[in-house]
């Protein structure tokens, strides 16, 4: 059971909410884009949910609201290290049903997967979700193939309703915001698409040649290695370490660690001593990303990483379809399958 | 026959080698028209043509095998055109009312090309509409990005987009692709220091290249469109020379000023015995100089702060005379 309220009295709702909580959701960033006079759609901070952007997916996924690009884990010196604040507010965070799925990602990975991470704890513990209803798929989606299409866990729901937003805000903190505010009772469904945009069929086993197969060196020369594809995915979860020591007084003994978004596409992220790098080859990359998203994670917790937002595909800038991938992957294994060679 | 060329010149029309027949040139501000436009050119051109059309250099058309006697009735034709593109017309029905000021011309730009920094087409326009019609030769330009692909500097008023790169360093990776777009494809105004980007803004150009290479919007275009207005290239006879630069990290309303000032600076300067009453405003600012010119071009103009105005501009090209 929620309500219908109109754009002043959601106005007072988020009013309230922002006294607890950063509202992070996605918004149109004008000129924020790759090319003169375009747009992104990412997450950034809201008062009111007229600035949200309902009729597009974002560009980049809810990721960064939880999970900062770039953060610092502490300062040192000689003496002494320290660790910086958490941020002073909780975070309310707008999200699709891909991306709460996602949040069952990232929480793997960084609360259920060995010690948990006390920088992605300390802001995901008090964090609330606000789940966005979908009309329709939206270009190369299918979450439906990848089951993320409905959800669980969330906070609150919304969906706009003409000029009004219908709220259903199960969380008892949140709800007792909106006491004393007028809106008008309702029940709607929640919204969640049922068909995909691109049908997508994910192989249920990968032929032994999986990581051989010719398929790959398609990629070889066509993808540039640039990582928007990470960047924008709302599962992938890499960093990688900075170090860096200020150069403006006392020479390098005091300075900072951060940690930061890495990508397995570009340069630098297979590494080693010695000059050593595991995969030079854009297509070995590729197999690399891909066979993590729908194969070896699920060897590991028993789910796809992948939750079929599409991003990746819709971000690429050498037109390399996600989606085609996964479906040449299935017929290799078709094809294996029955006996044939790829 | 008897025929004022003089006229027939100023409306726009060639005398061409072969005797009673002329040529209709059309001039398309910024080099962008509608199908309308280029079936209305066919129809000239099949009807009062030989059917050929010549793509011209300054982006217009110029219909060729035209009887100096069906002039007026191409005029006549000529109008739809002429409203479709809203040319400066200062008698309806009579065609194009100059020729000495060439067309605005303009590369592809933002409405379509990934690099360019602005509507090339639309400051075409607002150009054309400030400056038409007008008999004094001159010859503007507008090009998206440092790339130049409409050979800007070579124009008396050459127009180069840029914008001002706006970094973020808490949305970078450090994945160093503008370091590396700048280098392989730019002037090398980037590198990385304790993992951030540094960028030089005396070498900046402002091309962009890093903005689109950015795969984190670390890197983003300042929300001020600037340009670089290079002056006086030519071709020609006596000294064909690329432009240069005058002002960087300008904006729309000063070109437009430093045009018109530079207008009222060739009516006072020019050469009473100049053959056709033209003379290219390089060659003017030659026998005057730079500071003269400059005087009278940045009159009433209030510059960005950030805009650099260069002291002195000094040509060099090849001399034959």
């Amino acid at each position: 059971m929620g309500k219908l309220w109109n754009r002043h009295q959601a106005r007072l709702l988020l009013a309230r909410w922002q006294e607890t909580y950063d509202i992070y959701a996605p918004v149109r960033m004008p000129g924020d884009g790759c090319f003169s006079d375009t747009d992104t759609v990412r997450y950034g901070l809201i008062d009111s949910l007229e600035e949200i952007v309902w009729d597009q997916k974002s560009d980049y996924s809810f990721k960064e609201a939880l999970l900062p690009i770039s953060e610092t884990l502490f300062y040192f010196t000689d003496d002494n290290a320290s660790v910086p604040e958490a941020p002073k507010k909780k975070r309310l965070i707008f999200l699709r049903s891909c991306e709460m799925n996602a949040l069952r990602r990232l929480d793997q990975m960084y609360l259920n997967n060995g010690p948990e991470d006390f920088y992605y704890k300390r802001i995901r513990q008090d964090a609330r979700f606000v789940l966005m209803g979908c009309d329709t798929p939206f270009a190369s989606c299918f979450c439906a193939s990848m089951g993320t299409n409905t959800c669980e866990g969330y906070h609150a729901y919304v969906h706009p309703d003409g000029d009004r937003f219908y709220l259903d805000i199960p969380d008892r903190e949140l709800a007792a915001c909106a006491d004393g505010l007028a809106a008008e009772d309702a029940s709607q469904p929640v919204k969640s698409v049922t068909e995909d945009a691109v049908s997508v069929k994910i192989p249920d086993a990968l032929p032994e040649n999986a990581a051989t197969l010719d398929l790959w060196k398609d990629y070889s020369s066509r993808c540039i290695s640039c990582g928007r594809c990470n960047f924008v995915c709302p599962t992938c979860t890499c960093f990688t370490m900075q170090d860096l020591f200020y150069r403006d007084n006392d020479h390098g003994r005091a300075g900072e660690r951060r940690r930061v978004w890495a990508s397995c596409q570009v340069d630098g992220y297979t590494d080693m001593a010695g000059g050593i790098c595991f995969r030079k080859d854009p297509g070995e990359r590729m197999r690399f990303k891909v066979l993590h998203k729908i194969s070896d994670y699920k060897k590991r917790f028993g789910y796809h990483m992948c939750v079929g937002c599409g991003r990746c595909e819709n971000i690429c800038p050498e037109y390399i379809s996600y989606t085609e991938c996964l479906n040449r992957l299935d017929a290799a294994a078709r094809s294996s399958a029955e006996g044939g060679e790829q | 026959m008897d025929i004022n060329t003089k006229k027939l010149k100023k409306n726009a029309f060639r005398v061409t080698k072969k005797r009673g027949i002329a040529a209709s040139r059309v001039r398309v501000p910024g080099g962008l028209c509608n199908a309308e436009v280029l079936e209305q050119v066919a129809k000239i051109a099949r009807e009062y043509g030989d059917s050929s059309v010549h793509l011209t250099t300054r982006q217009g058309f110029e219909i060729e095998g035209i009887s100096m006697e069906d002039m007026d009735k191409v005029n006549a034709l000529l109008q739809p055109i002429i409203e479709n593109l809203d040319i400066n017309q200062t008698e309806p029905g009579a065609g194009y009312p100059a020729s000495g000021t060439r067309n605005v011309s303009a590369c592809i730009g933002n409405r379509v090309c990934p690099f360019a920094n602005y509507n090339t087409a639309a400051f075409a326009k607002r150009i054309e509409d400030a400056i038409f019609p007008n008999d004094l030769h001159f010859k503007i330009a507008l090009t998206g990005c440092a790339n130049d692909c409409i050979k800007a500097r070579m124009h008396d008023f050459g127009i180069i987009g840029m914008t001002e790169p706006q970094y973020d360093p808490t949305r970078c990776v450090s994945c160093g692709a503008c370091v590396k777009g700048c280098d392989s494809l730019s002037v090398k105004a980037l590198h990385a220091e304790n993992f951030r980007v540094v960028r030089s803004h005396e070498k900046c150009v402002g091309c962009g290249v890093c903005v689109t290479k950015c795969p984190t919007r670390a890197m983003t275009r300042s929300s001020r469109k600037y340009y670089r207005l290079t002056i006086m290239g030519r071709t020609g006879k006596r000294n064909p020379r690329l432009g240069e630069d005058f002002l960087i990290w300008t904006d729309e309303d000063t070109i437009i000023k430093v045009i018109l000032n530079t207008y009222k600076f060739v009516e006072k300067y020019i050469d009473p015995k100049a053959p056709g009453g033209k003379e290219h405003v390089g060659y003017i600012i030659d026998r005057v100089g730079f500071q003269e010119f400059k005087k009278w071009a940045l009159d009433g103009v209030d510059l960005l702060p950030e805009t650099i105005v260069k002291d002195n501009v000094y040509w060099s090209g090849i001399h034959y005379r």
